[in-house]
C-alpha cells in the first residue's frame, strides 16, 4: 500500500540553510547539500528546499544547491519560494528538481498553474496554500511568505487550484507555524477532503503525536516539518517508529532487501 | 559500452543520468552514460533508456518530432534485442494505445492499455504519489535480484498500463487494487516508478537493469 511520506524541509538563504540540522557530525552545517545527505541517508521520504533568498542578486544560488544535490541524493526534490516565471521552472527541473512549489505567482495570475502544468506535468507542480484563520471553519490565504492578506478564501483556492493542474497542494497554517503547537487540524482536514489531490499538511509540529495527527485527523497524505528535525528534537527514524506503532502506514526500510 | 538516455524534451533527465552514473560507480561496471536526442547515438549504445514524464500524447510526440529517433529505436530494441529501460510515460508507451486526454497510439512492444487509475476506495488521491511496496511477480527475473519482499519505490501517476498478457506483469502495487508496476517481455522492462528517485532501492534496479544480459 501507499505510504505516508515524512517531509523534511529546509529554509535556504543565498544558498546557505537558515536554520541548520543539529548533528555534531556535519562538516559545515550551513551547507544544505551535506543535510540533504543527512536526510537521504535517514530515510526521509522526500525533501523540500525552501529558497527564502530576498536578493535575486543572490537568487541563482539556489540552482546550484539542487544541482549538487541531485548528484548525491536519489530521493524526490521540492524547491519552493521565488518561483515566478515558467523560465524558473525550467531551470530548477534542470538542475535537479523534481517538483516546483509556486505560491505568490499562483495569486497574482492562477493561470500560470495551469501553463505550468501543461508545459511540465502536473506530477512536478505543487501550489504552496499559506492559510490563516479568520473566524469559524474560515481560512484566509496569504502570500509573501504569510505578510500579506489576499480576502481569497483557503478551501475554494485549493480546489481551484487542483483543478488548473496543480499535482500537490502544500497546505501551512500560519496560525501554527513555528507555534510547535500541532497542525491545524480543521484547516487540513477541510482541504484534504475536499480534493482528490494529495495534501502535505504543514506548521506546527513540536512532537510525533503532531505527525500522526495530521495523517489520522486532518487526513494528509504527508507531513512536512522543519524544527523537530533540524534541532535532532527527533530522528526520521523515530518519526516514523512512532507513526508505525500509531496504525500509519511508512516506509520504515529504505534499503528494501 | 554505453547507456543512451533518449533526450526529447521530456522529464528530468539529469535526475535520471546521475543516478545511472552513481549505479555505475558504485557496481564498478565502466559504462558511460549519453543523453541524447540524436537518433544515429543508439546505434553504438548499449542499453537504452527512455525517460518520460507528462502527458502520454505530448511524450508521443516529443519522441516523434527527433529525426528517425522512432525508427532507430525500434530497430535497436525489437531488431537488435538491445536491453531496454522505460521509465514512468516512457514505460506506458511500450503499450498498445495510450487514453489519457485524447487516444494516442504506442509502440505495442507490451500489447495493452494505458488507461487512468480507478482505484476502488474512492477516498484515495489522484495521482497515486509517493512510496508504494513492490510485490514482485516475477522473481527469478534479474531486474529483482537482491529485492525482496517489503521494496518500496517512488511513484508519481494517473495513468498505468494493463498488459493483455498477465504474464508480462512483473511487478505490481496495491492502490484500490492492483497497480501494474513492473511489465516488461524479452530484452524489454518498462517501470511506472521512478528507479532514479527510490533511493537504495532504485540504484540497485538500475544496476541490475545494467547487469542484465536478456
Amino acid at each position: 500500500m501507499l505510504k505516508i511520506r515524512i517531509i523534511p524541509c529546509l529554509d535556504v538563504d543565498a544558498g546557505r540553510v537558515v536554520k541548520g540540522v543539529n548533528f555534531v557530525d556535519l562538516v559545515d552545517a550551513g551547507d544544505p547539500v551535506e543535510q540533504a545527505r543527512v536526510y537521504d541517508q535517514a530515510g526521509a521520504d522526500e525533501l523540500c528546499f525552501l529558497d527564502i533568498t530576498a536578493s535575486s542578486d543572490n537568487r541563482d544560488t539556489i540552482y546550484d544547491v539542487v544541482n549538487h544535490t541531485a548528484e548525491q541524493c536519489f530521493m524526490p526534490l521540492t524547491v519552493g519560494g521565488g518561483v515566478r516565471k515558467i523560465e524558473d521552472i525550467r531551470k530548477l527541473l534542470l538542475a535537479g528538481a523534481d517538483k516546483v512549489a509556486i505560491n505568490t505567482a499562483a495569486v497574482k495570475n492562477p493561470d500560470f498553474v495551469g501553463e505550468a502544468a501543461e508545459k511540465f506535468g502536473s506530477q512536478c507542480i505543487v501550489v504552496s496554500v499559506d492559510a490563516k484563520s479568520t473566524g469559524p471553519d474560515a481560512y484566509e490565504i496569504f502570500t509573501h511568505g504569510g505578510r500579506e492578506a489576499t480576502g481569497i478564501e483557503a478551501i475554494g483556492w485549493s480546489q481551484r487550484m487542483a483543478e488548473l493542474g496543480a499535482g500537490e497542494i502544500l497546505l501551512t497554517s500560519m496560525d501554527r507555524d513555528g507555534t510547535q503547537k500541532g497542525f491545524n487540524i480543521g484547516l487540513t482536514r477541510a482541504v484534504a477532503d475536499a480534493l482528490t489531490v494529495p495534501v502535505i499538511a504543514s506548521g506546527g509540529v513540536g512532537t510525533l503525536d503532531h505527525l500522526v495527527e495530521g495523517v489520522t485527523e486532518g487526513h494528509a497524505s504527508a507531513v512536512l516539518a522543519a524544527s523537530i528535525f533540524h534541532f535532532g528534537t527527533y530522528t526520521i527514524a523515530e518519526a516514523k517508529a512512532y507513526m508505525k506503532a500509531a496504525g500509519a502506514a511508512v516506509r520504515d526500510n529504505p534499503a528494501g532487501t | 559500452m554505453t547507456v543512451a538516455i533518449i533526450d526529447y524534451g521530456s522529464g528530468n533527465l539529469r535526475s535520471a543520468a546521475k543516478a545511472f552514473e552513481r549505479a555505475i560507480a558504485e557496481a564498478g561496471l565502466g559504462l558511460d552514460v549519453i543523453v541524447t536526442g540524436n537518433a544515429g547515438d543508439l546505434d553504438g549504445a548499449t542499453h537504452i533508456v527512455l525517460p518520460g514524464v507528462g502527458a502520454f500524447a505530448d511524450c508521443r510526440r516529443g519522441l516523434g518530432a527527433l529525426d528517425g529517433m522512432e525508427d532507430v529505436l525500434t530497430a535497436q530494441v525489437i531488431g537488435a534485442g538491445k536491453p531496454f529501460l522505460g521509465i514512468c510515460v516512457g514505460m506506458q508507451l511500450m503499450g498498445d494505445i495510450g487514453r489519457e486526454h485524447v487516444d494516442t497510439p504506442g509502440f505495442g512492444w507490451v500489447p495493452g492499455e494505458v488507461v487512468a487509475l480507478t482505484p476502488t476506495d474512492a477516498s484515495l488521491k489522484i495521482p497515486h504519489m509517493g512510496w508504494n511496496e513492490l510485490n514482485i511477480e516475477a522473481t527469478s527475473h534479474p531486474l529483482f535480484e537482491g529485492l525482496g519482499g517489503g521494496a518500496h519505490v517512488y511513484f508519481v501517476h494517473s495513468y498505468g498500463l494493463v498488459p493483455t498478457d498477465p504474464s508480462q506483469v512483473l511487478a505490481s502495487v496495491d492502490y484500490g487494487g492492483p497497480v501494474v508496476a513492473v511489465a516488461g517481455r524479452d530484452n524489454l522492462v518498462g517501470t511506472q516508478f521512478h528507479p532514479e528517485k527510490s533511493q537504495a532501492v532504485g540504484l540497485r534496479l538500475i544496476t541490475n537493469f545494467l547487469k542484465w544480459r536478456p
